[in-house]
């Protein structure tokens, strides 16, 4: 990359120290409004190292995208209450500045969004567009900004990249627009890359393009890659790690391949339950989860999916299950008083089959 | 040029709606250039059945459902609803037609009116139509509601924006039924849900349509939701229909080989296998100027010269199977054509 040789000291000093890249300690969002405080994101820790991909995985008003956004620094200034340490390659960003972030945005993390077509300057050439970052954040000369424009067009694959430069965002589809954005996000090299549910707004011929090509780019940028999505499904192949989120709170996290072998949340059970499968009969019932997530207000007082589990027990309406990592798997962790697997859930389980006449 | 075919339509006095060499082109600008959204496509719907649509963005799937509904009326084509053609009705009788065929529309949100409350959006269908005595509409309201799973005192005092995605969706469902129609066509209903809700959404139309005998046209680019729902299913692509089958048999032989390519896009909740290589690449051709012959053939595979230049024509290769391809995965070539034997 030609980008190396105009990376500024603080960059480089960044990447060379050692330890997790993101170490998030009892990190809490908190939302002031008419009706009381919404607790979007309670107490979550987690750390992710360099390189590394983390799926963060939940329903609507989970406090995924708040999470992501706390970490990013790009929370409304008002009315937001914020407390725990977010630490970037080992120094505190969670009481930054909008100003002081201005030096991490871009170099450091990047962030791509849903909604392509809004995340774009319409009355700016795409080509501006990529350049602007390269101008700004590394001083390049104009020049040198657009032959490295065209090149990181070339990179996330979009042809014909000369006539593209100079086109607006509405001559191009959904998908060529996401396809911008990764560039505009990758243009400075960030060591990590956040991506709020990328592939939500596109066709699933394009949804498995773009997260290919996001991989691809991880894997030769070295970059860290977060996903942040409601579908299990888009997560499976293309991350490390996943956390599973509900309620504002981590309520597992798990390396993947081990999630899915063994996971211990009867949230993350019901979520992949609720996708239709292909293998299955069509007209077969889908597994749902009843009701809704709980109102960040007044959360439930013990666990905060009690009120929707189908195993949840007098306990778990009274006392909150703490996060406690596996037995046999350290980085296996869930939330969870009686998870799957254990004697009370199959207990439960041959209760409610018992009731709904099946063996 | 032909269009796709009509060897998949049937003759079965169940047909409920059946819809031949419909086309819906729109004018680019002053360029005399047009857009052909849906070119000459035909399908049928029987009674009591699901059929799906799939195909990705700009295939026409949605303009397709507009175009049935007359809510733009169609360049071309015939589409004959409970015996009735549509195409040739005035407004008025149009308006009266669709109290028995309703749309479900992808925003939820966006779909119901914002300064209303949501028991007046779900009953207003009832005064304009001047059903029944007030406490008539508003018993019959309420049950419905109650049905969709929202409670109607809050209903009547809440508007649509206090209400989640989901739950505006249960709303314009109520809506939708509330005339009893017999048609019912849900465009992408659940796309813009989380995949927990989208399950609720699925289970409910299912159960809608049992207790209600509804017939559905289910439109989205998820051949996963669209294979859970539907009895047959049509691919398209570019404004033609490629393959049309049942929809455990498009699943377990899937002949075109674009059918495959979405089969094969859909992420496997599954970290062991989803290490797949992206199954196609590029994006669908303008619908302008679209490639002469089989419309699919720059992205195609086993594309050849023939593909290029003749267009391929639906044809059964199994039991209500049927698929416009020349080398299709399953079912053998297609015949040479008597053009083009004339021509060698």
């Amino acid at each position: 990359m030609s980008i190396g040789s105009t990376t500024n000291i603080t960059q480089a000093a960044l990447r060379d120290v050692q330890g997790p890249l993101l170490e998030l300690t009892d990190v809490r969002t908190h939302f002031r409004t008419p009706r009381g405080l919404v607790r979007a994101v309670d107490g979550v820790s987690f750390t992710l190292e360099r390189g590394r991909s983390l799926g963060i995985v939940g329903e609507s008003g989970s406090g995924k995208t708040i999470l992501s956004r706390s970490i990013m620094g790009l929370l409304p200034s008002k009315g937001t209450e914020r407390s725990g340490s977010i630490k970037f390659a080992g120094t505190e960003v969670g009481n930054k500045s909008r100003k002081e972030m201005r030096h991490i945005w871009g170099k450091e993390m990047a962030m791509i969004f849903q909604d392509p077509m809004t995340s774009l300057n319409p009355l700016m050439r795409i080509g501006d567009q990529i350049a602007e970052p390269l101008r700004l954040h590394l001083g390049m000369s104009k020049a040198d900004a657009a032959a490295t424009a065209r090149r990181l067009l070339q990179d996330v694959r979009i042809p014909e990249p000369d006539r593209r430069l100079a086109q607006y965002p509405h001559e191009m589809s959904g998908g060529m627009r996401q396809r911008v954005m990764i560039a505009i996000a990758m243009a400075c090299g960030p060591t990590a890359l956040f991506a709020d549910e990328p592939t939500t707004a596109l066709d699933v011929t394009v949804q498995a393009q773009i997260l290919d090509l996001l991989g691809e780019q991880r894997r030769e940028r070295n970059m860290s890659l977060v996903l942040v999505t409601h579908d299990l499904g888009v997560v499976a192949g293309h991350t490390d790690e996943i956390a599973v989120m509900y309620g504002g709170k981590l309520v597992e996290k798990a390396p993947t391949k081990r999630l899915f072998a063994a996971m211990k949340m009867p949230y993350t059970e019901g979520l992949l339950a609720s996708i239709p499968k292909l293998e299955d009969q069509s007209h077969s019932r889908l597994n749902v989860i009843p009701g809704r997530p709980p109102d960040l207000v007044n959360p439930p007082k013990g666990c905060r999916f009690a009120p929707r589990c189908p195993y949840a027990s007098a306990r778990c309406n009274e006392e909150e299950p703490p996060l406690t990592a596996t037995q046999d798997d350290p980085n296996h962790s869930y939330a969870c008083w009686y998870p799957v697997g254990s004697p009370e859930y199959h207990e439960a389980r041959a209760r409610i089959n018992a009731s709904a006449g099946v063996n | 040029m032909a269009g796709t075919g009509k060897a998949h339509l049937r003759n079965s006095p169940d047909v409920l709606l059946r819809v031949e060499d419909l086309t819906v082109e729109f004018p680019v600008g002053r360029t005399g250039l047009k857009v052909n959204a849906v070119s000459g496509i035909s399908l049928d719907v029987l009674r009591g059945e699901t059929l799906g649509l799939v195909g990705e963005s700009g295939c026409g799937k949605s303009t397709t459902g507009r175009a049935i509904m007359q809510l733009r009326r169609p360049e071309g084509g015939s589409v004959v609803f409970e015996g009735n053609e549509l195409t040739k009705m005035t407004l008025a009788e149009m308006r009266e037609a669709r109290t028995r065929m309703q749309m479900i529309f992808q925003d939820p949100i966006s779909s119901l009116n914002p300064r209303r409350k949501v028991r007046d959006i779900v009953m207003e269908p009832l005064t304009i139509w001047k059903r029944g005595s007030n406490a008539e509409r508003a018993t019959k309201v309420d049950a419905l509601l109650s049905e969709v799973g929202i409670d109607p005192d809050r209903a009547a005092e809440s508007q649509p924006h206090q209400f989640s995605g989901g739950q505006c969706q249960r709303i314009s469902i109520a809506r939708s039924l509330v005339l009893d129609p017999t048609l019912i066509i849900c465009d992408e209903p659940v796309s813009a849900l989380d995949v927990s809700v989208q399950a609720q959404v699925l289970n409910l139309l299912e159960d809608l349509k049992a207790k209600h005998g509804l017939t559905l046209i289910f439109i989205a680019h998820d051949l996963a939701v669209v294979k859970n729902i539907s009895d047959r299913i049509a691919v398209m692509y570019l404004g033609k229909i490629c393959e049309v089958a049942p929809s455990d048999g498009l699943y377990q032989q899937p002949a075109h080989h674009y059918t495959k390519v979405l089969l094969d896009s859909i992420p496997v909740p599954d970290p062991e296998v989803a290490l797949h290589k992206v199954a196609i690449e590029g994006e669908p051709p303008s619908p302008v100027l679209p490639p002469p012959g089989c419309r699919f053939n720059p992205r195609c595979p086993a594309a050849d010269d023939r593909c290029r230049s003749e267009e391929p024509q639906l044809r059964e290769i199994g039991a209500g199977h049927f698929v416009a391809c020349h080398h299709p995965l399953v079912g053998g070539e297609s015949p040479v054509s008597v053009r083009t034997t004339a021509d060698a």
